[in-house]
């Protein structure tokens, strides 16, 4: 027996639902907030203006959301697959050496743009080599793709622990990362744009170029998705293996090359910290990005139109949640961890939570809005 | 007059703007058995499920034995005595008939108690109605038959009164089939009223005592039995006369297109579905499958369109071998001139999730013609689509619509107008009009017809026995994984049924 609830018009489904899990997201972070014994309208409103308030705020909240942007496209990608990469985080750790690899040698001679397309083709590549293992053991050996991308972050993690401590750091340095990189290593920043609408932004704050690579990527991935051959066969797949056997897609193939761009998506989100903001490979750059990409991908709906804003979102929850334990002492650092968790969970986790009541709520105000999923009636 | 044990009045129920019901009015008498027969999509299901109480009525009223009743769920049936009996049964594969029986109706936390009871019980409604079945059986062990049978036992466990049955026969052998009838005719001169829903204009003819009408979500008629005809039934079906058998001419045959020998097949779980199978298929014919679901026929279709590898036999298309048993893919077989509609339109032949146009391209969406380098040509596609849905009358004739927004009838006409404008030499249809209403039956069948007579070779796989019987021009009956029998088309249904129950040819003929 199907549900017996109307299907939602689109706006009710990609905007109203998300806007109510937000909300009740806040209001339960609220009462953390209150049990702390701060106010909590008075920190909603230091989160808010601290992420949109000013030029630099924004700035910020763009720089965090860059990297979101990344890593949401890449389980998006994969979600459309049928493929749950929660692998993003030591795909784009591992692609941190990618990164180095263009950055060090040619720092000293090359122009920054050479060297920003050398790092975009590093970075992916090896984002895509770190998923392709994963991939391969799935379509080959039916190794459960979620169990392996999760295990590969931990061999990511302590691959680059060695390489930052007995390979790349230089002679004499008591920090774990790389050395300094030079002029030609270091991205423009986006700073000045602000100029333009009248605010000012220190030229410090590390909103780069990536992100507007971020929205191209965004633009792409909607063009592979559904306008593509590959994308069509990523789709069927995800649908429905079955029809894609009848298809004569192969099943295998598909993993592979959805796993590879994913991992490639994810592998991209290294030039963000690396090159925009550190100027060095450092421990932990990804900060848990690969995490929260798939947070956004579920809130966005695997769509780039919806991945961009949330990652947005989240961007502002980093951005004002540093202001916000500046601002309140007694809200540390990990209470921000709390807020964003709990959105993570009514967003992504518990996505479809309110879901019948507003179908219910839907059903009983505009019967002719809504079409018909449910009770089509008999046979197969 | 017999007092009425449920009454519908004024029935209406919505889903968005699709009025599944409108103003329905019915009356079951106690003591009988009611028949209740529409399209697919006429609103039989949504009805029978107001009844059980998974949805509510916009609109109207249920009375049980002349009380108003409210029935807001499934327990709220059984406790006015309704029982209801799937289509897809409700049962839990790897538990007992009886741990099955008692399922939901446990009395206390401790099962002991409860098994102990439910055994006696169980045992007291075996011998009233005679409806054996081993209560310590597995299900998934069980036949088809028995698996149904407890499902009955597990509605009259519950004290039901009123037993609906939706499409019971769906997945029996004609003997199954008559076994249930016989069982439904004792539990009515017990006393017990039944509600049969059906498609099968057969079936209402053989048992029911009176028979409801249901077309596009209305009850046009409600008849007596004994006092109406076959003709009448499916002219009230579909508010038009149809043609309940295919016109077709005589076969112009020529040379074997496709030729199967010695071919065996395992499921994926190593079981031997198809073992040493070997057939030909000459253009300009139509070869039927006739068989109960599962003793074959799917695999034997996924394997000879290249879906599932076969495990050995050689197989060759026009003459030229093709190697089921290893490199064969269902693209290259297409690229050869064998098209497929599957079984599994949900599944296989369709992803529902999909428009409308981007499934009339599926499984050759890498021809060129759709095609702008790497990018689909959406323009292409989408002409093309419209085309289709012209050609083959499909309906709504949208396509951006989402596939699972179409009736069955539509949904198949979409794979078939993929399939079949395409020009292949060898089409195999598995389930050519599964779930699929009266009026596109027609329409599907005159297609397949159409193509025999282009000279195509047509290979039929049908549980339905009249459909195979009105389309073929060769039939082969297949047992447990072996073709059993071939027969022309004029083999008389006891015939072909008893090849289908395994009954040996000699046997068959003493």
């Amino acid at each position: 027996m199907s549900t017996p609830y109307a299907k939602l018009p689109r706006w009710a489904d990609y905007g109203l639902i998300p806007l109510i899990n937000l909300l009740v997201a806040f209001a339960v972070a609220g009462l953390v907030v209150l049990l702390v014994g701060e106010n909590p309208f008075r920190a909603a409103v230091i989160l808010v203006d601290g992420a949109f308030g000013s030029g630099p705020g924004i700035a910020y909240t763009l720089f965090y959301a860059t990297s979101f942007i990344f890593t949401g496209l890449a389980v998006a990608v994969a979600f459309h697959g049928g493929l749950f990469n929660i692998g993003g985080e030591g795909q784009a750790y591992f692609a941190g050496l990618g990164v180095a690899l263009a950055c060090l040698p040619f720092d000293g001679f090359l122009p920054w743009y050479l060297i920003f397309l050398l790092a975009i083709l590093c970075s992916a590549v090896f984002g895509a080599l770190w998923a392709l293992i994963p991939a391969y053991l799935q379509a080959k050996r039916g190794s459960h793709i979620v169990i392996t991308t999760i295990m590969f972050n931990f061999i990511a993690s302590s691959l680059m622990v060695y390489m930052l401590v007995d390979v790349l750091k230089p002679m004499g340095s008591m920090a774990p990362q790389t050395r300094q990189f030079l002029d030609g290593a270091q991205l423009p920043r986006l700073g000045f744009l602000f100029d333009y609408i009248g605010m000012k932004v220190r030229p410090s704050v590390p909103l780069n170029i990536s992100f507007l690579l971020a929205l191209l990527m965004a633009f792409l991935v909607w063009v592979l998705i559904w306008r593509t051959k590959l994308g069509y066969e990523i789709r069927t797949m995800g649908f429905s293996p079955k029809a894609a056997r009848y298809a004569g897609i192969s099943e295998t193939r598909v993993i592979i090359v959805t796993m590879l761009i994913s991992g490639a998506l994810a592998g991209m989100m290294a030039m963000n910290p690396i090159m925009g903001d550190q100027h060095n490979v450092p421990l932990d750059f990804v900060a848990g990005a690969g995490f929260v990409g798939i947070a956004v991908a579920l809130m966005g709906r695997s769509h780039p139109a919806g991945i961009v804003p949330a990652a947005i979102l989240f961007g502002m929850l980093y951005q004002g949640g540093a202001e916000l334990s500046f601002e309140m002492p007694s809200i540390s650092r990990d209470m921000i961890v709390i807020i964003q968790g709990l959105v993570i969970l009514f967003a992504g986790a518990l996505e479809h939570m309110f879901r019948p009541a507003v179908q219910a709520v839907f059903a009983s105000f505009s019967p002719k809005s809504v079409g018909v999923v449910a009770a089509k009636g008999e046979g197969v | 007059m017999a007092e009425a044990a449920i009454e519908l009045v004024g029935i209406s129920k919505s889903f968005g703007a699709v009025r599944a019901n409108r103003d329905i009015n019915l009356e079951v008498q106690k003591g009988t058995i009611h028949g209740i027969i529409g399209e697919n999509g006429a609103g039989k299901s949504t009805l029978m499920s107001i009844l059980y109480g998974f949805y509510q009525a916009d609109q109207g009223e249920i009375r049980v034995n002349g009380k108003p009743t409210v029935i807001r769920s499934p327990n709220d049936a059984i406790a006015n005595g309704i029982g209801m009996v799937h289509q897809h049964f409700m049962l839990v594969d790897n538990f007992t008939v009886l741990e099955n029986v008692i399922l939901g109706a446990e009395s206390n936390a401790l099962l002991n108690s409860s098994i102990s009871k439910a055994r006696a019980e169980l045992k007291r409604l075996e011998q009233e109605y005679s409806l054996f079945v081993e209560p310590d059986a597995v299900i998934e062990e069980l036949p088809v038959g028995l698996q149904q049978r407890v499902e009955i036992l597990k509605a009259l466990y519950r004290g039901a009164e009123i037993l609906i049955l939706d499409e019971p026969t769906g997945v029996l052998t004609p003997p199954e089939a008559d076994h249930l009838f016989r069982i439904l005719k004792q539990l009515k001169e017990q006393g017990k009223t039944i509600v049969l829903i059906t498609h099968k204009l057969r079936e209402i003819m053989a048992i029911t005592d009176n028979v409801s009408v249901m077309r596009q979500g209305t009850m046009v008629a409600t008849r007596e039995t004994a006092k109406t005809t076959v003709e009448e039934l499916a002219e009230l079906m579909v508010g038009r006369r149809v043609l309940l058998r295919v016109e077709k001419g005589e076969p112009a045959i020529g040379a074997v297109k496709l030729s199967v020998r010695n071919l065996t097949v395992k499921d994926s779980r190593g079981v031997t579905m198809v073992e040493d199978v070997s057939f030909d298929i000459r253009a300009g014919e139509i070869v039927g499958i006739a068989g109960v679901a599962g003793n074959g026929q799917s695999e034997l279709l996924e394997a000879i369109s290249g879906v599932r590898k076969a495990v050995s036999g050689t197989v060759t298309l026009d003459g030229k071998p093709i190697d089921l048993t290893g490199a064969a893919d269902p693209g290259e077989l297409r690229d050869r001139g064998l098209a497929h509609v599957p079984e599994d339109r949900h599944h296989v032949g369709l992803v529902l999730a999909f428009e409308e146009n981007e499934n009339s391209i599926l499984g050759y969406h890498d021809k060129p013609q759709y095609l702008n380098g790497p990018f689909l040509n959406i323009e292409a596609i989408r002409r093309d689509a419209r085309e289709k849905i012209e050609k083959y009358d499909i309906r709504p004739s949208d396509c951006r619509l989402k596939t699972a927004n179409f009736s069955g009838g539509n949904q198949q006409k979409i794979v078939l107008a993929r399939e079949i404008e395409r020009d292949p030499g060898v089409l195999i249809v598995g389930q050519p009009t599964r779930g699929v209403d009266v009026g596109a039956i027609e329409f599907i069948h005159r297609r397949l017809i159409d193509m025999r007579d282009q000279g195509k070779a047509v290979l039929v796989v049908s549980v339905e026995l009249d459909e195979i019987r009105s389309l073929s021009d060769r039939i082969l009956v297949m047992f447990a994984g072996r073709v059993v029998g071939e027969r022309g088309p004029d083999a008389t249904e006891g015939e072909l049924g008893l090849l289908m129950a395994g009954v040996e040819q000699q046997e068959a003929a003493e």
